[in-house]
């Protein structure tokens, strides 16, 4: 699961761009990520303040 | 809001504002939203942009000028400077601009020219009727909507939607594009009239550092890494780097963060009543990651072709395919050389570019562009010309 930290994200929208999977929106100043994520971790590594994390669950 | 439009502009950053006003020019019913509640905030911007190259576009008011620059300046990694300045440029080559008060300025201009502006309102989808993209579903304070239009023009941006919903595929690959994070910086010192590059592999792989003046010793200070190089230290952490190296006495005054694509023009950029301008045809410079005035070229063509094809009451991909050839005309051979010398520039050691920045460091360029820069490497390195023979 990819998750979010909305204290840290500067709501750029790089991350809405790489996601293959068209997975994440920029609402405002909201991201939110749909059950669409395959967890490639595109949008991890494009982040410019490490915002997004991958949390694997168990 | 009404229920129909001639056309329908997604995205008010400037590549929208400028469609929508050309198409209101034309006398057609234009409705332009924008999602965020501000136009232009937050500014995703180093704001450095050509004098001459926006004047077709708006009346230059001191309002939204930060800055006047003479020149520009790149730095090799060993400190090599490459110059570019007014003696042959003419004076002020460039501003540095106030991009919040900047994209307002070109918002108006489309309201004042007829276009309806509506702010904290979100394109959600595409309404699509036997293959037309005939409007857009959307979200305006909470409440669904949905609006036709004979003409959607996306313009919306790095995070664009509209030309996926369409079915075109605008995924960025992390090789195409560059992540940056920059500080609006206060008291410090540094010269106020060059917009300053900074490349090479530890200050920035595969991208640059940069120092753009924003007068009263403020600058925009800022690094972009290329997606596939940036490993798990953040862009963020890059500018600190930079930041302690080059102006660490400076006060922080904004964070500002961003994508950039460096794709260089998706292949297709219309379908059957759809035209995508700008960031969200992937339009800034692949070498630059300037995009402000192509995003104003591609909106100001896709404006003036949507009323000609709405005079003709024909939308059709064939007929928008005027589009395509014109915009390819006006800046195609310039992204396609950059696009290439980011191939080759962005792949070489800190050595490597020293030894490109000696061999042109004493030539003052009139214009600091991939072409010029290229041109002359190529002159003074004739091992290189192989390497570099698409860019000429
Ligand atoms: C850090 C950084 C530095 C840069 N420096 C420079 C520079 O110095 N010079 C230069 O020329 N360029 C620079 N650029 C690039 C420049 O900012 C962009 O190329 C330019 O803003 C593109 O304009 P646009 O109109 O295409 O898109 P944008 O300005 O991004 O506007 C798109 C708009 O669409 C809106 N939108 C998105 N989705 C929706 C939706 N679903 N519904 C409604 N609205 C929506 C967004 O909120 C946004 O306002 C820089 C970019 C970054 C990130
Ligand atoms: S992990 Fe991959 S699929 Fe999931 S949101 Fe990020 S980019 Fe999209
Ligand atoms: S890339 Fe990071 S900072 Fe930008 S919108 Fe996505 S989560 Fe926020």
């Amino acid at each position: 699961m990819i998750v979010i930290n909305r204290h840290k994200c500067g709501h750029c929208g790089a991350c809405v761009g790489v996601c293959p999977e068209n997975a994440i929106d920029l609402v405002d100043a909201w991201v939110e990520i749909s059950d669409k994520c395959i967890e490639c971790g595109i949008c991890v590594k494009v982040c410019p303040v490490g915002a997004l994390e991958i949390q694997h669950e168990g | 809001m009404k229920d129909e439009y001639d056309v329908l502009v997604v995205g008010a950053g400037p590549g929208g504002s400028i469609a929508a006003k050309t198409a209101a020019e034309h006398g057609l019913d234009v409705l332009l939203i924008e999602k965020r509640a501000e136009i232009g905030n937050p500014v995703r911007c180093a704001e450095g942009v050509g004098k001459e190259s926006i004047k077709p576009f708006i009346e230059s008011d001191p309002s939204w000028i930060s800055a006047e620059v003479k020149g520009a300046r790149i730095y090799s990694p060993d400190g090599t400077a490459i110059e570019m300045s007014e003696d042959i440029a003419g004076p002020e080559v460039g501003y540095v601009l106030e991009r919040k008060i900047f994209d307002r300025a070109l918002t108006l201009q489309a309201a004042r020219t007829g276009a309806e502006v509506m702010v904290k309102t979100r394109a959600t989808g595409l309404i699509i009727e036997n293959g037309f993209v005939r409007g857009i579903r959307g979200e305006h304070f909470g409440d669904d909507f949905t609006v036709r239009a004979n003409i959607v023009i996306g313009a919306d941006g790095v995070e664009s939607k509209v030309g996926r919903w369409a079915g075109i595929n605008t995924t960025l690959k992390l090789s195409d594009i560059e992540t940056c994070a920059e500080f609006l910086m206060a008291d410090i010192d540094f010269d106020q009239d060059y917009c300053d590059f900074y490349v090479g592999n530890e200050i920035a792989p595969g991208g640059y550092a940069w120092i753009f003046p924003k007068g009263k010793h403020e600058a925009n200070v800022g690094v972009g890494v290329l997606g596939s190089r940036v490993g798990s230290t953040k862009a963020i952490h890059f500018l600190k780097k930079f930041v302690d190296k080059s102006c660490s006495d400076g006060h922080i005054l904004e964070i500002i963060v961003g994508g950039v694509p460096v794709s260089g023009p998706l292949e297709r950029t219309i379908t059957n009543g759809l035209m995508l301008v700008g960031d969200a045809a992937r339009m800034t410079d692949p070498i630059t990651g300037g995009g402000i005035v192509n995003a104003m070229i591609t909106g100001q063509i896709a404006g003036e072709v949507a009323a000609k094809a709405i005079s003709k009451g024909d939308t059709s991909t064939k007929m928008l395919s005027e589009y395509e050839t014109r915009w390819k005309s006006a800046i195609e051979d310039s992204l396609d050389k950059s696009l290439h010398a980011k191939e080759v520039l962005t792949k070489m050691p800190d050595g490597q570019l020293d030894m490109l920045a000696h061999s042109i460091k004493d030539v003052n360029f009139g214009e600091l562009t991939a072409t010029s820069l290229l041109t002359e490497i190529t002159r003074r390195n004739p091992k290189m010309l192989w390497e570099l023979r698409h860019l000429l």
